[in-house]
């Protein structure tokens, strides 16, 4: 039988995964692509959960986080698409300034 | 070592690896590949755990939907290389040292303070009938309908912001294509 424990390592290491990638990365899809695996790594860990505690509260927030990664990424991929626009460029590094 | 031990130990391997893969490919559009074989296998683990119409929405709203979008990005703006030119130096380093101090809180937490008894339900027939369906939505509908109305408010917020944001502004002199 596989413990619970195995399944929040894992989400664990995927969240630290998502981590690194948002603070080295300097790419914003890459970071949104992290950001995505950090929400993934969380939905695992509430659904590991879930199961252990026979409940299913959890895979109904599992719901909610997912709503909430589409809104982000349509709001988000729209922003870098307006900035590569102004800019002609998407490094994070570069995007300095509020005015175009 | 069982078999289901064998199948996490296998799909954990894939999933670890190919997030290392997503963060470290140079090439964006592998980065989005390797998300999308990453969401797949979670999606398997969400199986396992008992929870098929959640692994369903995984394949369907990440797997489909979303990286559908990154990847249609990817391409629109021809970014799939970025040089990456490092203002910062220090940054990585840091980064490195912040993602230890991360591993090692973890680490403290799942050594110190967790159940090390509990586990894994394994699914029984019962998870694909429409009976756990059934349930779920009558959680979804019942103790959570006020928050399950505002995700609806949300979605319509994120959808009137990204057609806001792509519109073509009529009085720009010149009009960007």
């Amino acid at each position: 039988m596989v413990k619970v424990d195995y399944y929040i390592i894992l989400s664990a290491i995927l969240f630290i995964t998502g981590a690194l990638g948002v603070l080295v990365r300097r790419n914003p899809l890459i970071i949104f692509m992290s950001v995505e695996l950090m929400l993934n790594a969380a939905n695992l860990a509430f659904v590991a959960f879930a199961n252990m505690h026979n409940n299913l509260d959890g895979q109904i927030f599992v719901f909610f986080v997912m709503t909430v990664a589409a809104a982000e990424v349509a709001v988000g991929l729209a922003l870098i698409v307006q900035i590569f626009k102004a800019k002609h460029s998407i490094n994070v590094d570069d995007i300095n300034s509020l005015k175009g | 070592m069982t078999i289901d031990l064998l199948l996490f130990l296998t799909l954990a391997l894939v999933a670890v690896a190919t997030a290392l893969g997503m963060v470290t490919s140079k090439n964006t559009v592998y980065s989005a590949l390797f998300l999308v074989l990453n969401f797949a296998t979670v999606a398997v683990f969400y199986i396992l755990l008992g929870a098929p119409f959640i692994a369903m929405s995984q394949i369907t709203v990440y797997a489909g939907a979303i990286m559908v979008l990154f990847l249609f990005v990817i391409m629109l703006l021809g970014t799939e290389r970025l040089n990456s030119a490092n203002i910062l130096p220090w940054q990585r380093p840091l980064a490195i040292i912040l993602a230890v101090i991360l591993t090692v809180e973890a680490g403290y937490l799942l050594i110190f303070k967790s159940n090390p008894t509990a586990m894994v339900n394994a699914p029984d027939a019962s998870i694909n009938t429409i009976g756990s369906l059934q349930s779920l939505g009558m959680a979804l509908f019942t103790d959570y309908l006020l928050p399950f109305e505002a995700t609806s408010i949300l979605l319509l917020v994120a959808m009137v912001g990204a057609i806001i944001l792509s519109k073509q502004d009529k009085n720009e002199k010149g009009g960007a294509k």
